[in-house]
């Protein structure tokens, strides 16, 4: 069957399983959105800036593990994606980008709107294509899916010229791949497994490490049993949590920066390291020379080029994690840790990481913890990147599993809006809560227009405290309080919500908090509340950048009301 | 500690292939010292070789992360004295009546031939190691190269060894072969 390049993207697309696409149209993808009228079965959701489309495409992808589809137009459209694809690809999120490009005898030749953006994006995505004529689309097309999915999961750019969209020709859809260069393992070795059931069973303090790649790979159950079969403790990492049961007496949360201080010691004491899916990422590890000084490591990961990346293993076992987990666990043994536990546990109670001090003053995490409270276990937390996000972390204990959405490699601000309506889009009807910062919120809200034509009910809430408080603690704490270029100037954010048609409240008093969040979370559509919470807040513990695990600062004594730091921020900005 | 490592890549011979894989080396602030590409035993596939300094470690995560690269199909790590190197090199130098003989004898020494000759200039081609290579150009230094262009090292390994491994090779850690791994099982015969 004859077809023109936009039909066969789209029937791959619907092929593939494809229900929704995030972009906006130019120039150059003009004759692929014209194709669209074709498959009603495709949505597309008309998003306010590029980066929203691919972030929304993560949310989507990272609760469904599906792959996520979103597309721009050439040059700006897709330079502007290119914070999305690098974030995807720092956190294993399959997603497929498909960028317009100019028509092919002006490429490479500063065509108008046009940017090599298989250049630009080389180095954040798992592949990319230029595709020359019709002929290749399907099968690019069909190896795109196949790549962003298999593996350790990640994004994909195809770039379209404009006259290959509307090139016609024959349909024929791959049924086999062949790409001799991509072929991921996903068994691991069986003598390595045995070897690491050995390390589990002589230890006498493990420690399992679990991360994102429990998720990807839902490997709950099997990390679960893993466990309580061995009673070993699970620490989570940033990406981790929601991999294991927070209530669970063995759940740990999260180490290392901002992890709890109970587990950067335990980590010290450790005399086995059990890393599932995880890659010893610097803000777990804190300085190298000094991490798990008595552990030797069982490190598990689909991706060879992460073992021995950071962390030498004793026992290195490529493959995926759940088939992995499944394979060992029936031959670890059955065993108590008691005086390894109970040590911990002792810890735990000398060193309360996350205990709210008392005070009349609005805290942030006293706002996140209420959040969690009386929203039950239950929906999305979709967090964006700084402070907020790590008391999200931090006081995030719920049960449900691969709850909890946060950018954990990138870091990139903005975040949370778009990808909640992500996360929305995928689930209409569950709760999805959007934690984000005054600072994190202004670079991406605009999304709230698209979030209301859609219906979609998030609840967003914004912690302002009139700073890029991250930036603002590092200015505190290493800076010698210097702080500069961190107050945040916002604007009213109720009546900005009012604007859109978002319904707002606003709290300024630790009373309000609780009523604020119920009104929201009865209301059936989308709702913002504003927090103006108190401004010098830090987020204890803390591992100074540089330093070790065991140098992990914990919170100081309770402050007076109006701490000097915050008089003199007011005073010098 | 530094040392020289020759890397060779088995790739898809797809448009951008180079680009991927110079890239990953550049994340890491290598310098590549040389680059030879070419077609290898296997149609569509080329074969690169890159000779490259640096700390054991990083060769070999840089070299794992090359295997991420779709159109990679085999990365080796070869050690030194597992393989057979040699570098083909083309020097233009000056010569005149008095002196062209002296320079032919040169050549002959080592084993290189004169392939253009002209009333004022001779073009030279030796064949060999990196060294062979440069001991020559030294020796004929003073007659004035005017120009010089190498090819960059190419490798094989020893004997029965494969420098890559089959591509049916399923198991992806296979992928990476490691310096060493590959004992020469017959002697040099040069």
């Amino acid at each position: 069957m004859k077809m023109t390049g936009a039909q066969i993207i789209l029937e791959c697309l619907a092929r593939e399983g494809v229900d929704i696409v995030f972009g906006i149209p130019g120039g150059a993808t003009l004759p692929f959105y014209d194709a669209f009228r074709y498959y009603p079965q495709i949505r597309h959701i008309l998003v306010k800036h590029e980066q929203s489309a691919a972030h929304a495409a993560d949310g989507y992808a990272r609760v469904t593990g599906k792959v996520g589809v979103c597309c721009a137009t050439s040059g700006p459209g897709a330079t502007n994606l290119v914070t999305g694809i690098a974030n995807a690809w720092m956190d294993s999120v399959p997603i497929v980008a498909i960028t317009g490009q100019v028509v092919t005898w002006l490429v490479g030749r500063d065509g108008f709107q046009e940017a090599d953006i298989t250049g630009i994006t080389l180095p954040i995505t798992k592949h990319n294509w230029l595709v020359l004529q019709a002929e290749d689309l399907a099968g690019i097309i069909k190896e795109a899916f196949h790549i962003a999915r298999s593996g350790r999961p990640g994004p994909v750019l195809i770039d379209v010229p404009r006259d290959v969209f509307l090139q016609e020709v024959e349909f024929e859809y791959p049924e086999e791949i062949d790409l001799p260069g991509f072929r991921p393992t996903v068994e691991g070795h069986p003598a390595q497994i045995k070897k690491a059931a050995q390390l589990i069973d002589e230890s006498e303090k493990p420690l399992i490490l679990a991360g994102h790649g429990v998720r990807i790979s839902g490997a709950f159950e099997e990390l679960r049993e893993l466990a309580e079969k061995a009673q070993i403790p699970v620490v989570t990492t940033l990406l981790g949590i929601s991999s294991f049961p927070g209530s669970h007496p063995l759940c740990m949360g999260m180490p290392g920066m901002h992890g709890m201080y109970w587990n950067n010691l335990a980590i010290n004491e450790a005399d086995l390291l059990v890393a599932v899916g995880m890659r010893f990422d610097d803000r777990v590890t804190g300085a190298l020379k000094d991490f798990a000084p008595h552990a030797r490591v069982i490190h598990i990961d689909i991706d060879p080029a992460e073992i021995g990346k950071v962390v030498k293993p004793t026992v290195p076992i490529v493959g995926d994690v759940k088939r992995v987990l499944a394979a060992l666990n029936p031959q670890v043994k059955k065993r108590r840790h008691d005086e390894w536990l109970a040590w911990l546990k002792k810890m735990r109670e000398e060193h309360p990481s996350i205990d709210i001090p008392e005070t009349d003053d609005l805290l942030p995490q006293y706002v996140i913890k209420k959040i969690y409270e009386l929203s039950g276990d239950k929906g999305y937390v979709v967090t964006d990147v700084g402070q907020h996000q790590m008391w999200s972390a931090q006081y995030f204990w719920g049960d449900r599993p691969n709850a909890f959405i946060t950018s954990g490699g990138l870091g990139p601000m903005g975040f949370a809006v778009p990808a909640a309506m992500g996360v929305q889009f995928a689930y209409p009807k569950e709760l999805v809560w959007a934690i984000c910062g005054d600072g994190g919120f202004q670079m991406t809200m605009q999304e709230l227009a698209c979030i209301v034509e859609h219906e979609l009910p998030v609840k967003f809430a914004i912690l302002n405290n009139s700073f890029l408080g991250m930036v603002r603690q590092w200015q505190e704490m290493f800076y010698d309080n210097r702080i500069f270029a961190t107050r945040e100037f916002g604007p009213d954010y109720v009546k900005l919500a009012e604007a859109f048609g978002v319904v707002g409240l606003r709290v300024t008093d630790k009373k309000q908090v609780e009523s604020a969040i119920e009104r929201a979370l009865q209301h059936p559509g989308p709702a913002l509340i504003e927090f103006q919470v108190e401004s010098a807040e830090c987020v204890y513990p803390m591992v100074p950048p540089g330093a070790s695990l065991s140098q992990t600062i914990e919170r100081p004594p309770v402050q007076k009301k109006g701490r000097e730091t915050s008089k003199e921020v007011t005073a010098r900005s | 500690m530094k040392t020289k490592h020759t890397i060779v890549a088995l790739v898809e011979n797809k448009p951008g292939v180079l680009n991927r894989i110079v890239s990953k080396w550049r994340q890491r602030g290598f310098n590549i010292e040389s680059l030879a590409v070419g077609h290898s035993e296997v149609p569509g596939l080329s074969r690169m070789t890159f000779v490259l300094g640096g700390p054991a470690a990083d060769v070999e995560q840089v070299a794992k992360q090359l295997y991420k690269v779709v159109d990679v199909v085999k990365i080796s790590d070869l050690a030194e004295e597992e393989i057979v190197t040699r570098e083909l090199a083309l020097l233009k130098v000056n010569a005149s009546d008095q002196n062209r003989s002296a320079i032919i004898e040169i050549v002959d020494i080592f084993k290189g031939d004169i392939v253009d000759v002209s009333p004022d200039c001779v073009v030279v081609e030796i064949t060999g190691t990196e060294d062979k290579v440069d001991a020559a150009f030294e020796m004929l230094r003073p007659y004035g190269v005017r120009e010089m262009a190498r090819t960059g090292r190419v490798a094989v390994t020893r004997g029965r060894s494969p420098t890559t491994l089959e591509i049916g090779e399923a198991a992806a850690e296979r992928r990476y072969r490691p310096a060493g791994q590959g004992k020469p099982r017959v002697g040099s015969l040069l």
